[in-house]
């Protein structure tokens, strides 16, 4: 059997008649970023709750490091931080992080080593004495991550872990994820800035509707999609014709570009030729890589239809 | 030990949003003004006849501290629901829960270690007014009471059978709706007593059985009642009616293992509750 942080095996809830995920079938890898993608309630955070214990699957198995849903020994290697992060205004952070290692069943001795250590991670050094019901939003949503850390998990849920920070925090979030999955904790990742899962994560899977669209390895990702955009002297039929032939996404814009996709960079060159070899003027052209958001729009739109038309 | 963990997180809330110490400065007003004009009442009632025979003053004594006993029954009561009645409720709608119940623990350990972290408080605050109010009646009067521990307990019981109404019920129902359940509760057997109490004085068997029925819904104000008795022996068999404080009809003491066997029960309820519920 194969080593999985995560594997859900048709995941299913409903609340009443209304089905909040469908079908989520997915395996995350020990390590692993692995970034969970969709538009709003597509039931990411319902997955991410079956999958803790919060909520009942109406239907399907998963398992957490190979244990069974609601393992309790299990949970002392998982960490999570909520959609929207708050706990008791009047724990001070130190105390906040106190009694979640104890909750943790971790010793005092390593309590008292982990506690300060996190809080300078997240930049809360200077925030120990202080009260949560005086933390900014930002501040909460950090001290929310070192509570996530807080047992060194094997594996973390991670709901929105950048909403309300600012762009260093956002930094300092994308580079603790880093250095968490180096020491091989798996981390799952729900999120919407795009940016910042194109620069975390391993894989990626789009979920619309509680069912895995597509799964994406990033790494491998780079080369299958590249936008070329080029202004060329004259736009004839024959000139987009033959384009059409070498791509499959070819388009005008009312400013005079041509846009056409290719699969790979070797196609440009061949590209190139066969407009100076036909005499087509070319002035510019522009190479653009899509984004994330760029596909995120596209594989959302393409599965769209089938609920359109409904 | 989660359990402890989770109690003492409840009582360290208490403190630290001064629920403690408001509940224990107005305690001590409380103590204050029962202790004040008992004083002034009773110095009035003996400086008038100096020479009955302190027999005569046995009624009124007993009166006032049964009064006072019975208020505080009415407060801790009040407050075992008030300080508890938002706890699980307030944290499930904010999902403060989340983070609690996906550590190694069971569900059952929060709703555990918040039962005793309010049922520790409330039963040592019961004792504080209680024993206040005997202690002052005491030393301004000289009565006596027959029980006062055995009596206390009962109210202190009292208190826990609410605090249990208002853990499980948050368990379900929104703060505002398990506020509403509680206290409609309690009016419900408080009117159900008197009903039993006078319905018994008719000898209407009716009136009696609507009593009862409403004692098995919330055993609180048969509670009361067993503890007053137990006060104050003298007043057993009377069969005038005289006021709410003063108790003609004794209650069983199966009433008291009901009580018991009503908490345990329906903090079993709450426990399956919250563990099966969707956060
Ligand atoms: N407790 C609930 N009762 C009824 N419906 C629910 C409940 N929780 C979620 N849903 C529904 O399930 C669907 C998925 O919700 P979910 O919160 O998982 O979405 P999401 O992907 O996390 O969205 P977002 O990006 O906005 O956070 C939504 O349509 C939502 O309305
Ligand atoms: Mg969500």
């Amino acid at each position: 059997m194969p080593d999985y942080a995560i594997e859900t095996t048709h995941l299913r809830k409903e609340f009443g008649r209304k089905v909040a995920v469908a079908d989520l079938t997915l395996q995350v890898k020990r390590g692993e970023v692995f970034g969970f993608l969709g538009p709003n309630g597509a039931g990411k955070t319902t997955s991410v709750k079956m999958l803790l214990g919060l909520t009942a699957p109406t239907a399907g198995d998963a398992t957490l490091l190979n244990a069974p849903l609601g393992d309790r020994r299990t949970r002392t290697r998982i960490g999570y931080l909520p959609e929207h992060f708050r706990f008791y205004p009047w724990l001070k952070a130190v105390e906040f992080l106190d009694l979640q290692g104890r909750l943790y069943g971790m010793e005092t001795q390593r309590r008292r080593n982990v506690i300060p250590q996190l809080l300078q991670r997240v930049g809360l050094a200077q925030a120990t004495e202080l009260k949560l019901a005086a933390f900014s939003k930002g501040m909460t949503q950090r001290i929310g991550l070192a509570q996530a850390l807080m047992n060194a998990p094997d594996l973390v849920f991670l709901d929105e872990p950048t909403s309300g920070l600012d762009p260093l925090g956002r930094r300092l979030v994308r580079e603790i994820i880093a250095e968490v999955s180096a020491t091989g904790t798996a981390v799952f990742l729900n999120s919407h800035l795009l940016s910042e899962v194109e620069q975390t994560c391993h894989r990626v899977a789009f979920i619309r509707e509680g069912r895995v669209l597509e799964t994406h390895d990033l790494s491998q990702w780079d080369e299958d999609a590249i936008s070329v955009k080029m202004r060329v002297g004259r736009i004839s039929a024959e000139l987009l014709a033959h384009l059409q032939t070498l791509s499959a996404d070819v388009y005008q814009t009312d400013d005079g570009f041509v846009h056409v996709t290719v699969s790979a960079e070797k196609d440009i060159p061949t590209l190139v030729n066969w407009l100076v070899a036909h005499n087509h003027a070319l002035y510019e052209l522009n190479l653009e890589r899509l984004s994330l958001e760029d596909r995120f729009l596209k594989i959302i739109g393409n599965h769209s239809g089938d609920t359109l038309t409904a | 030990m989660t359990i402890i963990t989770i109690a003492q997180l409840t009582i360290r809330e208490a403190q630290r949003r001064k629920i403690l110490w408001a509940a224990l400065l107005m305690g001590i007003l409380f103590l204050l003004v029962f202790g004040i004009g008992l004083h002034l009442i009773w110095r009035e009632m003996t400086l008038d006849n100096p020479y009955d025979a302190p027999e005569m003053f046995e009624v009124p004594a007993n009166f006032l501290t049964m009064a006072g006993l019975y208020v505080t029954n009415f407060l801790v009561v009040i407050m075992a629901v008030l300080i508890s009645v938002a706890s699980i409720s307030g944290e499930i709608e904010s999902h403060l829960v989340d983070i609690l119940i996906t550590k190694p623990m069971n569900r059952r350990d929060l709703i555990m270690g918040k039962w005793l972290g309010f049922g520790v408080m409330t039963t040592l605050y019961t004792f504080m007014l209680g024993g206040g109010v005997m202690l002052i009646s005491r030393l301004v009067t000289g009565l006596a009471l027959r029980q006062p521990i055995a009596g206390i307990s009962l109210i202190a019981l009292n208190a826990l059978v609410m605090l249990t109404v208002s853990i499980a019920g948050g368990t379900r129902l929104s703060t505002l709706a398990n506020g509403v359940v509680a206290f409609m509760l309690y009016g419900l057997a408080f009117v159900g007593g008197w009903v039993e109490a006078i319905g018994g004085l008719f000898r209407n068997e009716t009136a009696v059985n609507l009593g009862i029925v409403s004692s098995l819904l919330l055993p609180v104000e048969a509670l009361w009642r067993k503890a007053a008795i137990i006060f104050q022996p003298r007043m057993t068999g009377s069969t005038s009616f005289a006021g709410p404080f003063v108790v003609t009809n004794e209650p069983s003491d199966v009433m008291v293992v009901y009580a018991v066997v009503y908490i345990v029960g329906l903090l079993a309820f709450a426990l399956w509750s919250f563990q099966k519920r969707d956060m």
